[in-house]
């Protein structure tokens, strides 16, 4: 199952249909709480994308309140499971984005024109084993990763399970895939 | 006996310093005149510093209006008279209210209070801020976005921090003493608590050897730190994102609290990176210039964390 939250419409049903900024920390923490509360109220879904297509500004206390601390939500071991993604993200969006990513070592998977891109603290190895799993033509096995970048089975493994524990892959039994690319599998 | 405090021909964020020296001296309670009639322009800095030295005092202040009835009737358009009918007795001539029809007053003078004025300046500024960024100084449009988030950070600042309102202008100006170029300039006054009592008040605060208001705007614009900072990482991080603008698009930040005034400058500007020892002023004061781009590189769009540039983010 997935659910797709339109943040614009959530910031104009939740604190005034007059606004398309993201702007303030008040505003941010009532967008993420209301976007919390769907999450909930829905079941907790696999895939939960964030859509910010609708959103014209971006300050870093509203990206600081939605995407860090949503994601933080999601990385406690009490939080919510199944995956976060976002869509919608404007290079306008990306500086405060790519800031409270790195004040809290976050990462997070974009979808931009139906391709992924990873942005905020990652390894290089972390970045050299996604992108192998996001370029491969389906899930793909450590054995495989290994291969096409030249390391050892385990070093593969340990990398692509680091990966998953940081919810920026999932795990199939067909093998390794970027979330929102293979929809059933968690 | 009333003190007279002269406002200088041309009021902008140094010579504002003339203001704040003059008020220094007159004892609390003492009559003020603030005396304008011989102002003859003044920048957005100006104007909202202006309105925030009514609000220094408990004492209202009578506050003689400018003679020129062109500089007069500029500082209406701004949206001066209209609100600083509200805090001073004024004195002379005050033009009838009318709307900013000019194109480069971005933001006329805007009280903010509450969270909602920073939608409200935010939401105002959006498609005038892309015709006069990108149509009148050359610069980038992805410098749009960017700019909506400095204006709503620093406005934000008011809301969160100073413990009263305090005021914010935009404006576009032909910056002849340094530059020869046009720049956009934001300024964001108040007259509240200040940075050293906002950062005091967090639980985590501990005062060292050390502790003033140099200090606090260090730690503030430096350090990003924050009142809230404790027990929430993610606090702090509007004035570096600020700092971080500025930088990218070449431009100048400057803040002035309590005794101390800090400044972030570019290659075109000699401003000292720290003033200290200042005569007081509550609150906090700040000025961001963004000039002209002329026959210059366009500013790259760096990634903090190492992101690849879209363009070359495709899948097979």
């Amino acid at each position: 199952m997935s659910l797709l939250i339109d943040v614009g419409t959530v910031l104009r049903g939740t604190v005034c249909d007059l606004y398309s900024n993201l702007v303030t920390r008040p505003t941010g923490a009532a967008v993420r709480t209301a976007i919390e509360r769907q999450v909930v109220e829905i079941g907790t879904p696999v895939v939960t994308t964030i859509d910010f297509s609708q959103v014209n500004v971006l300050d870093f206390s509203c990206a600081d309140e939605i995407v860090a601390k949503l994601l933080l939500r999601y990385a406690d071991a009490d939080g919510p499971t199944g995956y976060l993604l976002f869509r919608g993200i404007a290079d306008s969006h990306l500086d405060p984005i790519e800031i409270v990513l790195e004040r809290h070592a976050l990462a997070l998977v974009a979808y931009h024109d139906g391709f992924a891109e990873l942005f905020g603290v990652v390894t290089d190895d972390e970045r050299s084993h996604w992108e192998t799993v996001r370029d491969h033509d389906g899930p793909v096995q450590p054995e495989a990763v290994a291969r096409l970048l030249n390391i050892e089975h385990a070093t593969a493994e340990h990398h692509l399970e680091q990966l998953r524990h940081r919810r920026l892959l999932m795990r199939h039994v067909d093998g390794f895939a970027v979330p929102g690319t293979m929809p059933g599998i968690a | 006996m009333t003190a007279v405090i002269s406002v200088p021909p041309s009021l902008d964020e140094q010579t504002f310093e003339h203001v704040i020296e003059q008020l220094a001296l007159v004892p609390e309670g003492e009559k003020i005149l603030v005396d304008a009639r011989h102002a003859r322009w003044a920048s957005p800095f100006g104007l909202t510093a202006l309105l925030c030295v009514a609000q220094s005092r408990v004492e209202r202040m009578s506050f003689a209006v400018p003679d020129n009835a062109d500089t007069a009737s500029y500082w209406s358009r701004a949206g001066f008279f209209r609100h600083a009918a509200e805090l001073y007795d004024l004195h002379g001539t005050v033009p009838r209210q009318r709307e900013a029809h000019e194109s480069d007053v971005l933001l006329e003078i805007t009280p903010v209070v509450k969270t909602d004025d920073v939608h409200g300046v935010v939401g105002r500024i959006q498609q005038k801020a892309t015709d006069i960024l990108h149509g009148q100084l050359g610069l980038d449009t992805a410098i749009t976005g960017a700019f909506g988030m400095t204006l709503s950070e620093s406005a934000g600042n008011i809301v969160e921090h100073a413990g009263q309102g305090g005021w914010v202008a935009v404006q576009a100006y032909r910056y002849t003493k340094r530059l020869g170029r046009r720049v956009v300039v934001i300024a964001v006054c108040d007259a509240g608590v200040g940075f050293r009592q906002s950062l005091e008040s967090s639980p985590s605060h501990r005062r060292g050897d050390r502790w003033d208001d140099g200090m606090a705007l260090e730690d503030a614009v430096l350090r990003a730190m924050s009142r809230f900072r404790h027990g929430d990482k993610g606090r702090g991080q509007g004035l570096a994102g600020i700092r971080r603008f500025v930088g990218r698009w070449n431009g100048k930040l400057t803040v002035r609290s309590g005794t101390a005034r800090i400044a972030i400058t570019p290659e075109w500007d000699e401003d000292v990176p720290m003033t200290e020892s200042m005569p007081f002023f509550p609150g906090a004061q700040i000025q961001i210039t963004i000039p002209e781009r002329i026959g210059e590189p366009k500013a790259a769009a760096k990634s903090a964390t190492g992101a690849r540039p879209r363009s070359r983010e495709r899948q097979p």
